[in-house]
């Protein structure tokens, strides 16, 4: 069977073109494509009369935006690097987006229509400080409006129109932390401080940057947060207890401050107190416990409460309205309602505008709220709320309603995992969803249409539109051929969505509740998700579910969070907040009765906590005790450590779920010569179809094929930073094949001259990674197949016939087969942003790589092009074996981009998941932007193709059938007659 | 016709006249022979002339028979030719004739006795012929396997049988790596 099988492969293989490709009128038929822009930092407005209304964006993944306000798409976008955070948005002379980004040492202005850069300009400094994008109004040095960067230790004034800086003053050389620019007439006021308590202002003159004047004062208290702008010359601070409030005066640069205790404001609020950040003319707002303090400050400087909201939850910035109106928004919560006010600064009693809008729980709290006016018809105002929910979702709110609203959670996705579907149930009908039989068979009908080439280009739409529209693709039950599923992600606001893998729709979502910040668990975040419970056979009336594992904090020695899901309905099960931490999380080969997979959590205490807490859980590991290894990477000393299970801890409270180890075996690499930059092994889910490898003479070769094989990539220490710092003599990669059981080093390799970064991609018997030459100035990349040497013996064909043979026997590390690697290394042209390799459900369909290159796309390379037996001349057996002939670069051809015309901004990762047809492999890549794709990567050999025309098929059997009828009754007719003369 | 061929059928006469009176013994005779006439000459003769044609028949058969025999050589001939011609690449032609060069000999020695049934006669030694025809057709169908061999259909080769078995359990596992986040 399995040789027919293999021989059907061999002979499609064998008329497979060399690429993957589709054609036109193929994209999006499998495949979807979902644009984010991630949680937004900066909203500015931009409605003018004429033109579209769009708000400009930037956000935490440094993307810039332009949304359309109407409906909330992206007219345009920019994804900047990882490292080019951006620290400032604004827009200057009416159609310019100026950013500020790389700690205020970048510059650039886009063309506010179409999102084209204009310039860039690049701002060094040596010192690193906060950074300030100040664009004053009608501030012109020699024609050029201005704008102020504050950035890297240093002010710049640079000029709007081309970015040129036209003045420099340099502050790293003064122990200011500058915090504030003002501008009062042609004279710019930089504040800060000095040493937290020793206010600092320097005046300099705007139009060529000269210093005029600077005065300190010190405060006989230290200070706590950052200074906050009240009006043009004012300042309110927070003293270092919490406790007083500081008001600072700036007069013509002469400093004068007051302050006052908060408890004079207000009695019965006692806690920490926090200045929010949100600039209003004359006001600001504290925020003690769930309470929010809106605090006038006078001209004379005093404080005024004038209103204490409780469960408040974010307050905007003002907004001019007109000459000398400000307006703000704020919103607090109240009955499962959000409460949105916008008031006057300057007519407390009087409510501008005053809603209620009921928002999904599942987005959870607002973090932030931007407003923006606009006049109605009968002149008033109306006012219009963008709120970035606390799953980092963007709503647009106006006159009561959501207008629009984004995920744009998803574009911070963390992990990934895959759920079945529900299996069909009886009693669903068909025709429900196929419509009826009549529109089938115009469907149909359409494409026979199509398939003889009569069709009108009415007709072909139709076709085209009936494709995509396919309700085949989108149902909510398991099919036959395993394409659809749910995608599991977990992102970094800590909600989890399942999308449908036909169209990428959001299934369900959940806000985790157990990831929600709480005096217990600070700053919870998800790390992982997992697989936790697969039904299969007798299982099945049990939904799926996966494991969530989150923690505290940001550091190792928080406690950690475990949530647990219901795949099918998003509905958290259960969550526990166990004491211990959860360093590594290792799902065991090993499941219980209800089908529920053992986990094992390791604390960074080197406890091992089983994971279901059941009895039946523990005899199962009980029984496999002495095969259960873990194992340890410590990138920052240089250590790889084994560990056994030893026996139950030892500990003051008893605790039968919580296992001691013991060290086994510690690889030290010299600290000196080699430090560790990358680790990999195979994923534990892969489906490997055989153990052989036969060569062109009908050879074998046994693959070496181990779960327990770990890839380590060290450079040389000095050359673990950026291309570009070391010369090629000082840069060395080692690369390292261990086994993770008995800490046995199956192969070493030293690759002189190259460094990291290194991705690599482990699968079968062999890795594939991705590199730096320095020597050639080009990226690398090299495959290493390895092979068990120990069973190359077995070549009698009569011991295989009788099947006296011991290949199939389970096989212990600490038999230390022997084994032989084979390596062969090619130029690349790209750098890699990650590398997959196809999975498929039997893993029969040869592999290919998946390669995320810096363009953000997805290239399919196949595995044959990376194969150690590559020659320069390969023999005629060998090419019918389908060696390709040596080259020492990898081809890239475009249409082997799985992505086509597609990019997935900002690629962070690509899964694969293997479909139930043995072809077929799902692809899922995540970034910015979600992809989704299927891919065969020796076509579908098992399955018709999509565009199979059915009904031309059934005419031509319906024809047949005639043709046999009528030829039957003539030919009898004829015998008739022939016996009748 | 069908009565002629009965009449002509050596095993199935109704009826016969023999007019060459057979008997030698004098007694039997009423009629004294004609003078110059030997009897004896005349049986001689007659006998001969009947075994003369049984004879002659058998050789053929005989005949016949050896040629039926050596028709698989012929045939193994023109196979080869065209197996040389298939080439040695698995596609649909040389799978084809190879499939064909073995069916033939199979079916042909499926019904030996059916094609030397003709020429089954007590006096012909058909047992040569048929080992003949056997053997030639045993080559012709060992020339088939050869081919299929050649095409690399056959498993001969440890690669055949190892390539189905499934990678060996392995009965440790571990796992880990870089700490979590």
């Amino acid at each position: 069977m399995a040789i027919r099988v293999f021989l059907i492969v061999l002979l499609f293989l064998s008329f497979t073109n060399l690429t993957y490709s589709l054609y036109e009128d193929q994209v999006g038929l499998m495949d979807w494509h979902q644009k984010y822009i991630g949680k937004v930092k900066h909203a500015v407005f931009h409605t003018q009369k004429t033109g579209r209304k769009r708000v400009l964006v930037s956000t935490e993944e440094n993307v810039v935006a332009s949304l359309d306000l109407r409906h909330g798409e992206i007219f345009w976008r920019h994804v900047l690097g990882t490292n080019d955070v951006i620290d400032g948005l604004d827009i200057a002379l009416g159609k310019y987006v100026i950013t500020l980004s790389s700690d205020g040492s970048i510059l650039r202005a886009w063309n506010l229509p179409d999102g084209q850069m204009v310039w860039e300009s690049s701002l060094p400094g040596s010192k690193a400080s906060k950074s300030i994008l100040y664009i004053p109004k009608n501030l012109k040095a020699d024609k050029d409006d201005l704008i102020l960067v504050y950035g890297k230790g240093s002010l710049n004034a640079v000029s709007g129109v081309d970015g040129e800086v036209l003045w420099k003053k340099d502050f790293s050389g003064e122990s200011i932390e500058v915090s504030h620019i003002i501008q009062s007439s042609d004279v710019i006021y930089v504040t800060g401080f000095v040493d937290s308590s020793k206010i600092s202002v320097y005046g300099l003159n705007a139009k060529n940057g000269e210093l005029l004047e600077n005065n300190h004062a010190a405060l006989p208290f230290g200070t706590f947060g950052e200074l906050l702008s009240v009006s043009g010359d004012m300042f309110v601070v927070l003293d270092e207890m919490r406790s007083k409030i500081v008001i600072v005066h700036l007069r013509n640069g002469e400093i004068s401050y007051n302050q006052k205790h908060i408890s004079d404001l207000t009695k019965d609020l006692a806690g920490q107190a926090v200045i929010l950040p949100s600039r209003l003319p004359g006001m600001f707002a504290l925020n003690i416990n769930s309470y929010v303090l809106l605090i006038k400050v006078t001209n004379q400087g005093e404080l005024v409460l004038v209103d204490k909201v409780n469960n408040g939850a974010a307050v905007s910035d003002s907004l001019s309205i007109s000459e000398d109106e400000h307006a703000f928004a704020f919103v607090h919560y109240g009955d499962n309602k959000i409460h949105l006010s916008v008031k006057n600064v300057n007519d407390w009693n009087h409510d501008l505008l005053k809603e209620s809008i009921v928002i999904d729980h599942q987005k959870g709290k607002i973090d932030k709220i931007f407003v923006n006016n606009y006049v109605r018809t009968d002149r008033s105002h109306g006012f219009r709320a963008l709120m970035v929910m606390e799953d980092h979702s963007l709503l647009l709110v106006q006159q009561g309603e959501i207008v629009w609203s984004r995920e744009d959670g998803l574009a911070s996705v963390v992990d990934v995992t895959t759920s079945e579907l529900p299996v069909q149930k009886e009693g669903v009908s068909v025709a429900k969803v196929e419509q009826n039989l009549f529109e089938w068979l115009k469907g149909h009908m359409l494409k026979l249409k199509g398939t003889l080439m009569i069709a009108s280009p009415d007709d072909l739409a139709a076709i085209q539109a009936l494709r995509l529209r396919s309700s085949e693709k989108s149902k909510m039950t398991r099919d036959h051929n395993g394409f659809r599923k749910l995608l599991i992600v977990l992102t970094r606001a800590g909600k989890v969505f399942a999308l449908h893998t036909g169209d990428g729709r959001v299934v369900w979502s959940i806000l985790l509740p157990s990831l929600h910040k709480s005096e217990a668990c600070e700053n919870p975040v998800g790390l992982h998700i997992y697989q936790w419970q697969v039904p299969h056979h007798h299982a099945l009336d049990e939904n799926p579910s996966v494991l969530v594992v989150g923690q505290c904090g940001p550091s190792l020695s928080t406690p950690a969070v475990l949530s647990f899901i219901d795949a099918y309905t998003g509905m958290e099960l259960k969550s526990l907040s166990p004491a211990h931490t959860a360093a590594q999380v290792i799902p065991l080969p090993h499941t219980d009765s209800t089908e529920q997979r053992l986990h094992l959590i390791i604390d960074d205490k080197q406890h091992a906590y089983l994971y279901p807490r059941t009895p039946e859980a523990i005899d199962i590991l009980k029984h496999e005790f002495s095969n259960v290894y873990w194992y340890s990477v410590d990138a920052d000393n240089g250590v790889i450590r084994g560990h056994a299970l030893k026996s139950n801890c030892i500990q003051e409270a008893v605790d039968e779920y919580c296992f001691d180890f013991r060290d086994l075996w510690s690889v030290v690499f010299p600290s000196e010569s080699e430090k560790i930059i990358a680790t990999m092994t195979r994923k534990s889910n892969e489906v490997v179809h055989t153990q052989a490898k036969v060569m062109t003479d009908y050879d074998v070769m046994y693959k070496y094929i181990s779960k327990n094989l770990l890839f380590v990539a060290n450079a040389a220490p000095k050359a673990a930073g950026e291309i570009g710092t070391v010369i090629p003599e000082e840069a060395w990669l080692v690369i390292y094949i261990l086994d993770t059981v008995t800490g046995r080093i199956l192969h070493r390799m030293t690759h002189h001259g190259c460094q990291g970064p290194v991705h690599a991609v482990f699968s079968e018997n062999w890795v594939v990674y991705h590199y730096f030459n320095l020597r050639a100035h080009r990226y690398e990349m090299s495959v290493v197949e390895i092979y068990d040497q120990s069973r190359a013996d077995n070549k009698d064909v009569w011991r295989f016939v009788l099947g006296k043979h011991n290949l199939t026997s389970p096989v212990s590390s600490y038999s230390r087969p022997e084994v032989i690697a084979k390596s062969q290394s090619y130029f690349f042209t790209h750098s890699v942003k990650a590398i997959e390799v196809t999975s498929t459900a039997k893993g029969i369909t040869s592999k290919q790589l998946l390669i995320g290159t810096i363009g953000d796309q997805v290239l399919a390379l196949d595995k044959r092009f990376l194969d150690p037996r590559r020659t320069v001349n390969p023999s005629q057996a060998e090419k019918e074996d389908g060696i390709i002939p040596l080259t020492d670069s990898l081809p890239i051809i475009p249409q082997s981009y799985i992505t086509h015309a597609l990019k997935v901004e900002g690629l962070r990762g690509i899964v694969t998941v293997p479909a139930k047809l043995e072809s077929t492999s799902l692809v899922f890549a995540y970034g910015v932007d979600l992809f989704f794709t299927q891919i065969a990567p020796s076509r579908t050999y098992d399955s018709l193709t999509e565009d199979f025309s059915y009904a031309l098929l059934l005419l031509t059997i319906v024809a047949l059938v005639a043709a046999i009828f009528v030829t039957w009754v003539l030919s009898e007719r004829k015998d008739l007659q022939d016996k009748w003369r | 016709m069908d009565k002629g061929k009965g009449v002509m059928g050596s095993n199935a006469r109704r009826w016969a006249v023999d007019f060459s009176d057979n008997s030698t013994s004098p007694s039997s005779r009423d009629v004294p022979d004609p003078p110059g006439f030997s009897r004896a000459s005349i049986d001689q003769d007659d006998s001969t002339l009947s075994r003369q044609k049984k004879d002659a028949e058998s050789n053929w058969k005989a005949q016949k028979a050896w040629e039926v025999a050596q028709a698989p050589f012929k045939n193994l001939l023109m196979m080869g030719f065209m197996m040389w011609m298939a080439g040695s690449t698995v596609h649909l032609f040389s799978i084809g004739i190879t499939f064909s060069a073995l069916w033939q000999p199979i079916s042909a020695l499926q019904s030996v006795g059916k094609i030397f049934e003709p020429y089954k006669d007590s006096r012909v030694e058909l047992l040569g012929p048929k080992l003949l025809f056997i053997a030639l057709n045993l080559g012709g169908l060992a020339l088939g396997v050869w081919k299929l061999n050649a095409l690399g259909l056959l498993p001969t080769h440890t690669s055949d049988w190892v390539s189905s078995l499934p990678p060996a359990q392995e009965v440790e596992y571990s796992g880990g790596g870089l700490n979590l986040s």
